[in-house]
């Protein structure tokens, strides 16, 4: 891998941007460069949410992901937005529990994990997000699992240590599905 | 070396301004600078400093004016309408040569705009941020970690020529994280400063801090001396960036965010085998002429990208003149322009057309 | 041979600019007393104001800084949080005070800003060839009030001190003038409480001195203080509108609590 380009994407709410963050901490802890991009404004609470990340061994230049590589879409109006945008051999990531509709496109590799559905059932409710964060890593394995770690446990603060678990948990779960 | 930690461009520049030593930071909240006056607010008490919530824009531009006319390293910060309302203070503390460092994290203008990232102040920032005669410094980071490198140079340089500095970001580099490493043991050179109003002790005449001469030829003299200070500034601190310029037929300029965008059209074209290269701007006044210079021999042609209507494309067409041919591409209203657009543009001059 | 009478050493010795009559000499002068009094004209910083008090920069001995229209009292904020061992002071007139720096005005207060502001209340924008200040009389005749101030088209005069008086921040609001010599020392003790407070830490403290301009008034300086006695002080009452340092009911005539 030499660039990747992910764009995470839903609701406010979803905790897109942690899991982006999660992402970015890992990349950094694997001595990648990277770039975390969040969409801001009053769409903060409730509305439409995403996050662009980079990841790459070489400076990186637009910030900003419009053509990715990688797209986890968290809700249907997400998968809408960005299900043309992902570029061909590209990798779609859906929340089927969230996303009632197939994604039309064969030339993408497309996985449907009801992620908010197990979070529930697993009692981390809240860490669909980061079950997505797992089943992404075990596709393509953008940092080393043990970097992974090291990203999260960077997110974390040392005073709600007791999330380090679920949240470790959820990468589990993801990775397992 | 000390390690890298992943900061938003704007805390960045809040922990930059920290670590240049300044201690007094006044501000009013607007989007989309938010989290330098959040981070300011929570780490200032924590080293003795003043930060302090002013009740407008006019207000705290005034206050550092008040703190900068003692001898402190004095900030304030702010986005595009703010900045219009900072540039009364902006033309005294020029007029009454106290430096400070002057944050804008561009957006969507004009008027109430949007909160979207935006480039359309350049003309602000480097021709017109007040009235009268007068220039500030102005300097336009590209990464994170430039945001944090930029804050003491841009101090260090308002006090050596007493000119107040502006950094000169945008929605984008304020709000997006990338690694970022403070050196360990930065040195912070604070100047003698004979001129300032602190209190005369007894011991000199008293300072006045003033931007008023009511007598024309004095005024003039005074004017004509600052701009003689402005020539040296010129000679001595362009600072810019060329990316793969030396054999390139169509040069980019672009400062900034828009400048990431092109660093990448430029890069997707090599691929395509067309001779691109980047002039990226790093001080917008003084403008990098020498660095533009630098390529006319060589370079064919010109492309400015901005996210404006196109404000730098004119300075980029004072340099160049007639030479070579400059095109401009531009979004604007917090649209940030993708590597895909300002490749097609690059195509389209390289008669490679899609 | 014995020094009967000199200037303060809180004064240059540049001449004032000020037109006959004028009282803004006898107020720099106030001030300068108590710089000198207080011993603290080398670690004092003052604000300068645009309007006819804008060269106050050149006849006050200490350091000056020259702020825009308005916001002397943000600069001054600026001053004082950089230095908080210099003794800060803004001197200011009606139309910089209350017109276009009312904000920075009440949020200094409202913070309590702990700094000194002199109020020079003449009702009439001095500099600019007298035009109606926010604090010009009912029927004032001036340059922009030809008719006289029309309260139902250009609203009424504001009251400084007893609208500042309503916030926390203030430690000091008082109403003073300069017209005869029990007044002029009654102003004095009112500046020397607003610096006194400022070295106890005690906050913002405002004395207004109501005042004349016998050029942009038409009148002879006598006939000036005739008619500031007649029309400004019924509108404007003399008197403490707030002091920290005891019940705050505003007194009548002669407000210091000499």
């Amino acid at each position: 891998m030499s660039t990747m380009r992910t764009l995470l994407a839903g609701f406010g709410g979803q905790g897109i941007l942690f899991a982006g963050k999660v992402m970015a901490y890992s990349a950094l802890k694997e001595g990648k460069e990277l770039s975390w991009l969040p969409s801001y404004g009053p769409e903060m609470r409730g509305g439409t949410c995403n996050c662009s990340i980079v990841i790459s061994d070489k400076a990186i230049g637009s910030p900003q992901v419009t053509a990715p590589d990688v797209l986890v879409a968290m809700n249907r109006p997400s998968l809408d937005k960005f299900v043309n945008a992902v570029v061909p051999g590209g990798i779609i990531l859906v929340d089927s529990s969230t996303v009632d509709v197939k994604v039309e496109r064969d030339d993408v590799k497309v996985f449907y994990v009801p992620a908010t559905k197990l979070a529930d059932e697993n009692g981390i409710k809240g860490l669909a997000n980061i079950i997505l964060v797992g089943k992404l890593f075990k596709e393509t394995n953008f940092v080393s699992a043990e970097m992974l770690d090291a990203g999260l446990q960077k997110c974390i603060p040392a005073k709600k240590a007791a999330m380090l678990d679920t949240n470790r948990k959820a990468l589990e779960i993801g990775m397992a599905n | 070396m000390a390690e890298k930690v992943l900061m938003k461009g704007n805390e960045a520049l809040g922990e930059a301004a920290l670590r240049a030593g300044c201690r007094h930071f006044f501000g009013y909240p607007i989007t989309p600078q938010t989290e330098l006056s959040a981070y300011l607010s929570k780490n200032m008490p924590k080293v003795g400093g003043t930060f302090l919530q002013a009740e407008s824009e006019v207000a705290a531009i005034n206050m550092v004016l008040g703190a900068g006319a003692t001898g402190v390293r004095a900030m304030t910060s702010s986005s595009s309408p703010g900045i219009s309302l900072k540039s009364e203070g902006i033309s005294y503390l020029a007029g009454s040569d106290v430096p400070c460092v002057i944050i804008n994290v561009q957006r969507g203008g004009p008027g109430l705009g949007s909160i979207q990232p935006s480039q359309a102040d350049y003309w602000q920032a480097t021709k017109a941020t007040g009235h009268g005669d007068f220039q500030l410094l102005v300097f336009a980071p590209s990464t994170v970690q430039e945001m944090a490198d930029y804050v003491s140079i841009a101090f260090d340089t308002a006090e050596k020529y007493r000119v107040p500095a502006m950094i000169l970001s945008d929605g984008m580099m304020g709000q997006m994280m990338e690694p970022v490493c403070f050196p360990d043991n930065a040195e912070v050179k604070m100047v003698e400063k004979p001129w300032a109003a602190c209190g005369h002790e007894n011991k000199r005449p008293h300072n006045i801090v003033n931007s008023l001469f009511i007598e024309a030829q004095e005024l003039e003299k005074i004017v004509v001396e600052r701009y003689k200070r402005y020539e040296t500034i010129k000679a001595n601190e362009q600072r810019a960036e060329s990316y793969l310029t030396e054999d390139a037929d169509i040069v980019l300029v672009a400062y900034g965010a828009s400048s990431r965008v092109a660093r990448s059209a430029v890069d997707a074209a090599r691929e395509m085998g067309i001779k691109a290269g980047l002039v990226r701007p790093i001080t917008l006044w003084p403008f990098p002429v020498n660095a533009l210079e630098a390529t006319v021999a060589t370079a064919k042609q010109y492309l400015v990208v901005e996210m404006s209507m196109g404000q730098m494309v004119e300075d980029v067409q004072l340099v160049i003149g007639r030479r070579k041919p400059v095109s401009f591409y531009g979004r604007t209203g917090g649209i940030i322009p993708t590597p895909e657009e300002v490749l097609e543009q690059i195509k389209k001059l390289a008669g490679k057309e899609a | 041979m014995a020094v009967v009478f000199e200037k303060p050493h809180a004064l240059t010795d540049a001449p004032f600019h000020y037109c006959p009559g004028c009282t803004h000499g006898i107020v720099h002068r106030l001030v300068a007393e108590v710089l000198d009094e207080l011993g603290v004209e080398g670690n004092a910083v003052g604000v300068a104001s645009v309007g006819c008090s804008v060269f106050s920069y050149n006849y006050f001995n200490c350091d000056m800084v020259q702020a825009p229209h308005g916001r002397a009292q943000a600069v001054a904020t600026g001053i004082k949080r950089a230095k908080p061992q210099d003794v800060v002071f803004t001197y200011q007139g009606d139309g910089d005070l209350a017109a276009i720096g009312t904000c920075e005005t009440v949020h200094a207060a409202t913070r309590g800003e702990n700094i000194t502001v002199i109020f020079i209340n003449n009702a009439i924008y001095g500099m600019t060839g007298g035009q109606m200040a926010p604090t010009s009389l009912p029927g004032q005749i001036t340059q922009t009030t030809p008719y006289g101030r029309d309260v139902a088209q250009a609203g009424y005069p504001i009251r400084m001190c007893e609208m500042l008086s309503t916030l926390d921040g203030v430690a000091l609001a008082q109403r003073c003038t300069v017209d005869n010599v029990k007044h002029v020392n009654e102003t004095k003790k009112a500046i020397k409480k607003a610096f006194q407070n400022q070295l106890d830490g005690k906050g913002y403290s405002i004395v207004e001195v109501v005042s004349t301009c016998p050029t942009n008034w038409g009148l002879s300086p006598a006939d000036a203080i005739k008619w500031m006695q007649d029309n400004m002080l019924p509108y404007y009452p003399l008197g403490v509108y707030k002091d920290t340092a005891k019940s705050c009911a505003p007194t009548a005539e002669g407000g210091a609590e000499a």
